[in-house]
Parts: structure tokens; sequence; C-alpha cells
């Protein structure tokens, strides 16, 4: 049993990799493997959000999965405090043993159209948690489920409905009440607001906030687009091809980037403001590299434009530069980089 | 609110908790086609269970004097007001010996209605004697009109396809059982778990759908004992034939199963700790049974042809069994359809089965996704 560092931290990820094998021919012969998740680490602190940032195939995705265990890591730590108190390896228990450990850290997924099970009602879909966790009482359930409702903004009086009835945003809350139901510590929240209008993601990220709030939550909120990860992040880890590049404080991050690709990710966001838009943007030249088939030294070499001759050759590792700023990049201290916040 | 208000609201209400079988049926009802297909593979079920009472002739009693007696008319409107079949009187043509049948419009048999013939069993097991019409004879003997004509041993051929019914559509049924349970234990399998199981079977379905499927059969209908009862040869018929069609519904299930593993609420359950076994029956198997049942309904059809098929061609059911496919033996060859034509009518009902069946299969496969 490992020991988690910091008293505040809930979730330690370390050294989590998740490699996928590549196989051809007849007899399916692994002829590689695709490095999703790439060695990386981080922490969740009790109440905190904690955005997971990065364009798509960067593998934010699978390795909020494998904190889930949604899928097995090939490798690494994932050393979660219970509500008990009792520190656990996630990642090297059996899926017998996760099983009561599931109900404390909970998923709300991307698509909520394919998240419900369209044949059941809202009842049998936000119950079913409590159902398969021993809450064989339908009464208790009914009760459950409504207070459920009710608190992501929905009227109990739909719970015969089916999901059919309801629309994305409503969906969503659905799938939020579901992963509520028995009562998590931590919630993984994938792209949770990216399949929806821009009206109604305002909508439902305001509600996790409230609930955050009222729950006392711990999010890992997976996205891409960087204005919802700035206003519901506490901190912000960016990740590139299955790597950590860097972890730091919202307010910071924005200010002032300290990893390349954190700063091109920034200058690639759109500013509504129509005086700026003759303004030079940096954008980046080249393909994501191929998470089958990386290239050598830092794996943003190709694309970086301060590259020097150390990055092909020496992969940087992730170090703290400063208190609670993680950076892989070797020429972290000298370059000044430009974030968007002024 | 205005009344009209209401209903809208009313049906808005009706569709939010409508289950997945509910939206199915409205939008089954939609396709006019398979509605009235459906009803047709009704009628050939009720056919095929009350067989013995739509004709009163027994099917197996041969009755040599009126061999080859082409199809008799009721007629509705002859005089009185009851529907009357003319006697026919049977001859030899002197010059080329063939039997010629002429009708006598003097001698006018009354057509009764439920009169009591010949024993049958209702169901199997409840004695009746009871059929729903005949002709009395001048010695009051009761008769059955020959509608359809007569075979080669005068037997009522309309008696005759009326009994056929039940093994040519049975065959169908217990065949596409048989495949359902090979489809779904090794298709599901091969999806649920994949990886060298998935591979095996895919890999006997590929060799299974490249043989020629004739001459297999051939092999196959020959390899069945001569001196095997009838219902041993039925259902070594239905095994044969099953074991090609349960590869189309194996790929079917797989191909789910691969689909639905990887869906979000699948993960859903998984996480709010759900086991494997709720998670087939509660999450998946209600998904594709809906498919499943189209798939099969569409399997049917292609089971009722290859037992036509089969028997046509002396592989499959023999007589004494009377089926669709055994009753188009008789018209194997020109002479006899150029003389006596009626005996190619078992091919009607066969055309008409597999057309409804292919038409509620494509309703129920429009059907079976409501959500998509």
């Amino acid at each position: 049993m490992t020991q988690i560092d910091d008293q505040n931290n809930i979730l330690e990820v370390n050294n989590l990799t998740k490699f996928f094998p590549i196989k051809s021919g007849f007899f399916k012969r692994v002829v590689g493997h695709v490095r999703a998740v790439d060695d990386v680490s981080f922490t969740l602190k009790q109440g905190e959000t904690l955005g997971l940032v990065g364009e798509s195939g960067c593998g934010k995705t699978t390795a909020s999965r494998c904190v889930l265990r949604a899928i097995d890591p090939t490798s690494g730590q994932i050393n979660f405090t219970t509500s008990n108190g009792n520190n656990v390896d996630m990642a090297a228990l059996s899926n017998r043993e996760i099983r009561p450990i599931r109900k404390e850290i909970q998923m709300i997924f991307q698509d909520p159209f394919s998240s419900l099970n369209a044949r059941m009602t809202l009842l049998d879909i936000v119950g079913e948690p409590l159902l398969v966790n021993g809450m064989k009482n339908r009464e208790e359930r009914l009760e459950r489920v409504s207070e459920l409702l009710t608190l992501v903004g929905l009227r109990p009086e739909y719970m015969q409905r089916y999901p059919h009835a309801f629309s994305g945003g409503e969906r969503q809350r659905i799938g939020i009440a579901r992963a509520l139901a028995l009562n998590p510590r931590v919630v993984v929240a994938d792209e949770p607001v990216s399949a929806l209008d821009v009206s109604v993601q305002a909508q439902v990220i305001n509600l996790l906030m409230d609930l955050q709030e009222q729950l006392k939550l711990t999010y890992l909120f997976v996205a891409h687009d960087l204005s919802v990860v700035k206003q519901i992040s506490d901190r912000v880890a960016v990740m590139y091809v299955g790597k950590m590049v860097e972890i730091a404080d919202t307010n910071k991050l924005f200010e002032k980037p300290l990893h390349p690709y954190t700063e091109a990710l920034l200058n690639a966001v759109p500013v509504p403001d129509p005086r700026q838009r003759k303004t030079e943007k940096k954008h980046l030249s080249g393909e994501v590299a191929n998470p089958a088939n990386p290239p050598q030294g830092c794996y943003f070499n190709p694309r970086c434009p301060y590259v020097q001759d150390i990055c092909k050759t020496t992969k940087p590792t992730l170090e703290e530069v400063k208190p609670g700023r993680f950076v892989s990049c070797h020429r972290a201290k000298e370059l000044d980089l430009s974030g968007i916040i002024k | 609110m205005t009344t009209e208000e209401k209903n809208i609201l009313i049906e808005e209400d009706v569709v939010s908790v409508a289950s997945q079988w509910q939206l199915m049926w409205w939008r089954f009802k939609k396709h006019k086609a398979a509605l009235i297909a459906t009803t047709i593979v009704i009628l050939f079920y009720l056919i095929a269970i009350f067989a013995p009472f739509l004709a009163s002739s027994n099917p197996n009693e041969s009755n040599v004097p009126v061999a080859y007696l082409p199809p008799q008319t009721i007629k509705f409107f002859d005089g009185g007001i009851r529907p009357v079949v003319h006697e026919v009187i049977g001859s030899r043509d002197p010059e080329t010996y063939k039997k010629v049948y002429t009708t006598d419009p003097n001698n006018k048999l009354p057509v009764k209605f439920f009169v009591d013939g010949y024993e049958w069993k209702l169901f199997g097991f409840i004695k009746t004697t009871k059929h729903l019409y005949a002709v009395e004879d001048k010695e009051g003997n009761i008769i059955s009109p020959y509608l359809l004509g007569s075979d080669k041993q005068g037997r009522d051929l309309l008696a005759r396809i009326l009994i056929g019914t039940r093994l040519s559509l049975s065959i169908g049924l217990i065949g596409v059982t048989f495949s359902l349970i090979l489809g779904i234990v090794l298709g599901g399998a091969s999806g649920y778990y994949g990886g060298w199981i998935d591979t095996i079977v895919q890999r006997i379905i590929e060799i299974t759908r490249s043989i020629p499927t004739i001459p297999l059969w051939i092999a196959l209908g020959a390899s069945v004992p001569r001196d095997w009862s009838v219902v041993k040869i039925y259902f070594a018929i239905t095994i044969i034939i099953s074991l090609f069609v349960w590869t189309d519904l194996g790929r079917v299930v797989r191909g789910r199963f691969l689909a639905l593993r990887e869906e979000d609420f699948v993960t859903a359950a998984k996480l709010a700790g759900a086991s494997d076994r709720r998670i087939i029956l509660r999450h998946m198997v209600p998904y594709f049974a809906s498919h499943l049942i189209a798939s099969t309904s569409l399997a049917i059809p292609f089971m009722i042809i290859s037992e036509t098929a089969l028997s046509f061609l002396g592989l499959g059911l023999r007589p004494p069994a009377v089926s669709w496919g055994v009753l188009l033996q008789a018209a194997q060859n020109v002479q006899t359809v150029a003389l006596y034509w009626w005996l190619t009518l078992p091919a009607v009902p066969v055309t008409i089965a597999v057309l409804a069946f292919n038409f509620m299969g494509d309703g129920l496969r429009d059907a079976a996704d409501p959500y998509g």
C-alpha cells in the first residue's frame, strides 16, 4: 500500500501508461503499440477542479478512463484516498476488489445520447447504481431518484419518461444525476459540455459548479475548449501525444505558459473582438506526432518554434519549476512565452 | 386550454413514456405492406393448425377412380339457394386410353357446411370429425369437392396443400430456433470475448458460407438413411438447413455485441458496479432483441424455400410426409405439367408465404430501431 504524501490530495496518479497493441496479420501478432497515455503523473486535491486539456487524440480521455478503471492501465499507480481514510492503489486492484471503490469515483460522459440506455426510463437509469449497490427497495429508490432529479434541475415527475423525450442538455443533466447517485467524492467529467449548444453549455457548467460547492465534489474535467476550462478549473493540466507537458494554476497558466505547446494552444483560442483580428497569431506547423511512432527526444520538437539540439535527442521530464508549476521542457526557465490574459 | 392543445399535450406525454416496443409497434403500423404481410403470415399458421377442418377429404386417402381429376368449381347461383357442385363422370377415351372427365350439369350435389367427415385431432389431442364443407352424393356419402383437382392416386390436392402447410411452415420455425440458439451462443461468445474465440468462430462462418450449398445438401440429404421415420428425417433436414442459416444470425449477434461493448451506457453500468450478467441481460440483449427478431423473420422464408427445394429434388422430406416441396415432386416432368397443370399449384402458397415473410421482416427491420 502506498502513502499519499499530501493530506489534501484525494487522488495521486503516478507514471500512468496505457499502450494499445497494434495487431496485424492472420495470427494477430503484436507489431507495435499506440502510446495513448505515456508516463503521466498528476494529483487531484480535495475539492478542486483539475482541467485536463489537449487536442483530439492526445490521450486525455484514455487517461481519465484509466483513472476510473473503465480501461485497465498498462502500468502506473492510481492512489486514491477512500472515504474511510484508506489509501488504495486502484491500478493494482482486481475487477472484483475495485467494486466497492467504484461508487466513490464516478463519471459524466461526453455524448448524452449514447450514455443513456434508450430502453430504460429515467427511474431505471438513475436508479441503476442504487439498485446494483444494494438499494433493493423500490420506494426508497424512487425517493432518492426524485431527490437527484431535483438536484440537477429536472422535474421528478419525468421519472417514468424515456430519454428520447429529452433534449441534449436535459439528457446531460440525467447523466449527472446518475453520476451523483452514489454520493461520489470524485467525478471524472469527460468533455461533459462539448456535445451541447453553447447556451446550454453555460447552464451545465453552472450546474456542475453549484453541485461542486453543495456536495464538496472533486472534479477531473476533461475538455478541449479552453474557455470552458478557464471558467471551471482551479488548475489545468495540458497533455500532448500521451505526455503531460504542463500543470499549473489556471490563471497563471493563462497569463504566462511555460511550455511552447501550451502557448500555441492558448493562442489558437479565437478572440471575440473584431479589432484584434489583425494581430499576429502564432500557428503551429506540421502534424500531431503519431503516438504509435513518436519522434526522438521531446515529442513536440518537430513543431516547436523554440527547438534546440537537446530537444531532438533527450526526452524532457515533468519538473516542478516553481511551487505548483510543473512543466516538461528543456528550455522552460529561459523562454518568455505569451499568454492570453494581460 | 382548448381541447386541441390538450390533445397535443396528451399525445406528447404518451410518446415520452412510450417503451421501445410501443415505439416499434407505432412505426411498424405505418408500414402497410408489412401489416398486410403479417396478417397473411398469421393466416398461414392458422391454416396449419386447422388444415383438416378446411378440407373434408383425408389427404392421405387414395381414390384411384378419380385420379388426375381437374379442379372442380362450386356453382353459387345454379338454380337453388344452395351452392352446388356438378357431378363428375369419368370415362376412358377409346383412342388414347386417357381418362376424361365430364361434368353433368343436371346432377347437382349440394354443398353442406360443418359436416361430419373423417376423424382428426385439433392441437393433436382434441378428437373431432367436423369439417367446414363437403358435398353429399346420391347415396348419401360425404365427399369432398376436388377444388384444386386430384393427383395420380386421386387424393385431394387442396387437402394435401393445406396439410403440407404444417411441415413447410414449421420447418421454418423450428429451423430458425436451432439457428438462433447456435447464432446467439457462438455469435455472442465471438463478440463478447473477442480474441481467439472470435477468430475461430468467424473462420467457421466464412468456411460454411463459402461451400456451395446445393452439392453439400445433396451429400447431406443422401446421407440421411432411407429407413428413417418421417419425424427423424424431418429433424435431420431441419438441422441441415439451420447449419447454414445460423451464420447470418451469428454475425448479427456478434456485430451487436461488438458495437454495444463500446457504448457509453454500458461503461456507465460497469462503473456503477453492475455485474457482467446484468450488463448483458439488462443492457445489451434488449438493445439487439429487436434486430434479432427482424433478422430471424428474414431467415424463415429462406428456410421454407430451402425445404421446398430439397424436397423437390428428393433430398428432403419424402412421401408419405406431405409438404409443399413433396407435392411439387409430382410436377417434376414436362408431361405432367402439360397435362395436369394443377399439380404445380403447391408453388403458389410457397411464393405467397415467402413474400409475406419477407415483407414482414422488412417492416420489422425498419421498425427495429425506433431511436435511429
